[in-house]
């Protein structure tokens, strides 16, 4: 046996576990999820086979094409608003704070992100509330006369979101600002850009991989997340996780929490064809 | 321009503290609410989570799951980007792929669909399989970071220890390993926090024995109390503790 033969079987063996891995714990289970997606229900008993009842339900029913529409419209106008905050604030770290102090201000502004997450949206309820901070200060400066309903509505939501993926887009889009050479910005000074024509042309296009992934990266953990909109939304209105939940806990519905999950992952993965000529997965 | 800097600074950190200082603060409140007014000092709530059985089982369940998950997803992770780093085989940007994909799919994905095989193989909800699941959303993060530190320069160094004799295991535990030592860390330390802090697959597989996440979830249940402030209080110590220590034992040294 020569060399090359025997390193590449060897490659296969340290490979093989994490292949196995994936391939009995990852693609197995979702596509075991794919075929149950198709069975149906028959009083508490699941009926395998192929029935595309559950996506005709889902694209029919209002209620699940409601749930598909908030869960959409909650997740783009979190990413374009975490997106607009975070930049100026890694811009501000990466160019304006001393070389010296951007590590520990870059670690200041993620630190809450190491809360707990359940934790998290509990403390923004604790903000929001109708006797939250946010209320008493409001009532107590006599800006407002009535406590304000913020928590328990779709902004609350947001606000919760918003809050975390700003912290996790400033440190992707950071790493990327902090890259690029100070060369470029001022090549572009010395050929006649102002400050604005600098960043449009010249930073944003370079840094744009990165705020992609970011992006990308945001709508996947947000369309997904079955917490902050129970803890902070309400009941009014339900996300598609949530009536994934609600499937699974109350009827015990697993083939239509399936075909529910089945459709959230393909809007992912729409998202990630979207986007894939700027994503660097690889890179993040 | 420089003066509006600094001001949106100012606004940004108030924003991201905003929650975590409120949460802190009314950890200590002496009274039955955690909401204004602030009614005074007490240390009662602490005592009282400190003293529930419950908690601190669900926290030594977190932490045992934490570190056992992602040392399994480190180590497949590290050998799989050693092997692949090395040796060129066909298929090799497939099996990347696959094997970074978990990070693109919803956590609620993954554990309806571990759910699944699980009920259909009579397997029944455990601290097991919630490690199981929080294996695989690491184990991408795992590999990634160490596919991305393996360089020529190491290269060169395990062919040297090769050609001196050292056998495949002794050059990944004696070269590999420790010269790539501070993202190993990074990467065991991030899937420690993830796993910690991870709520929808522990909730969905285990029924008994639950993760620190799954029990203050259903702390909320019976509203807002000054003990689920505490208990976040205590979370949010320990995973800064981690975080800095990472920042100073891992990066600092790294430089």
């Amino acid at each position: 046996m020569n060399l090359a033969a025997k390193d590449r079987r060897l490659a296969w063996g340290l490979l093989a576990p994490a292949l196995i891995w994936t391939g009995a714990f990852f693609i197995l289970p979702f596509l075991a999820m794919l075929t149950l997606s198709f069975a149906h229900m028959d009083g508490r008993e699941v009926v395998r086979g192929f029935d595309p009842g559950n996506y005709l339900r889902i694209f029919t029913d209002p209620t699940m094409l409601g749930a598909l529409w908030n869960s959409l419209e909650i997740t783009v106008v979190v990413t374009v608003i975490s997106v607009v905050l975070a930049y100026p604030l890694a811009a501000i770290i990466a160019f304006r704070v001393p070389a010296r102090w951007q590590r520990l201000a870059l670690l200041m502004a993620v630190l809450p992100f190491w809360t707990s997450y359940v934790v998290r949206s509990y403390s923004w309820l604790l903000v929001l509330g109708q006797n939250g901070v946010v209320n008493k200060a409001l009532l107590g400066l006599g800006v407002i006369a009535e406590p304000l309903e913020i928590a328990s509505s779709r902004a609350a939501t947001v606000i919760g979101f918003v809050h975390f993926f700003v912290m996790l887009l400033t440190l992707t889009i950071y790493a990327n600002l902090i890259q690029l050479s100070p060369n470029y910005a001022r090549a572009a000074q010395d050929l006649g850009a102002n400050r604005w024509q600098t960043f449009t042309h010249v930073i944003l296009p370079l840094t744009l991989p990165g705020v992609v992934t970011g992006a990308f990266l945001t709508f996947v953990l947000c369309i997904g997340d079955y917490i902050t909109p129970q803890i902070l939304g309400g009941n009014t209105e339900l996300t598609l996780p949530q009536l994934i939940m609600l499937q699974l806990g109350r009827s015990g519905n697993f083939p239509l929490a399936s075909a529910l999950s089945v459709v959230l992952m393909a809007v992912v993965t729409l998202a990630y064809f979207a986007s894939s000529r700027w994503l660097r997965l690889d890179r993040v | 321009m420089r003066v509006l800097s600094w001001l949106y600074l100012a606004v940004a950190y108030a924003f991201v503290f905003l929650p975590v200082a409120v949460l802190v603060a009314f950890s200590f409140q002496d009274g039955r609410l955690p909401v204004p007014p602030f009614r005074g000092l007490t240390l009662e709530w602490y005592a009282k989570v400190l003293g529930n059985d419950d908690l601190m089982a669900a926290l030594g369940n977190s932490l045992l799951v934490a570190v056992v998950s992602s040392a399994v997803a480190l180590s497949l992770g590290f050998l799989a980007a050693h092997a692949l780093a090395r040796v060129r085989l066909p298929g090799s940007a497939l099996m990347r792929g696959v094997l970074i994909a978990p990070m693109t799919v919803s956590y609620l994905i993954i554990a309806l669909g571990l759910l699944t095989v699980f009920n259909y193989f009579g397997i029944r909800p455990s601290l097991w399989a919630t490690g199981i699941g929080h294996v695989v959303i690491n184990l991408p993060l795992c590999f990634a970071i160490s596919y991305a530190a393996m360089g020529d320069h190491q290269r060169s160094a395990e062919r040297a220890a090769r050609d001196l004799g050292a056998p495949e295991w002794k050059v990944l535990l004696l070269v590999s390993a420790p010269m790539l030592a501070a993202p190993l860390a990074a990467a065991f330390f991030l899937s420690v926090t993830f796993s910690w802090d991870e709520f929808i697959i522990a909730f969905l597989l285990t029924r008994f024995d639950v993760t620190l996440p799954v029990e203050i979830w259903s702390m909320l249940k019976s509203g807002l109390s000054p003990a689920t402030n505490a208990m976040g209080s205590l979370v949010f110590l320990v995973s800064v503790t981690l975080v800095i220590l990472l920042e100073i034992l891992v990066f600092r040294r790294a430089k």
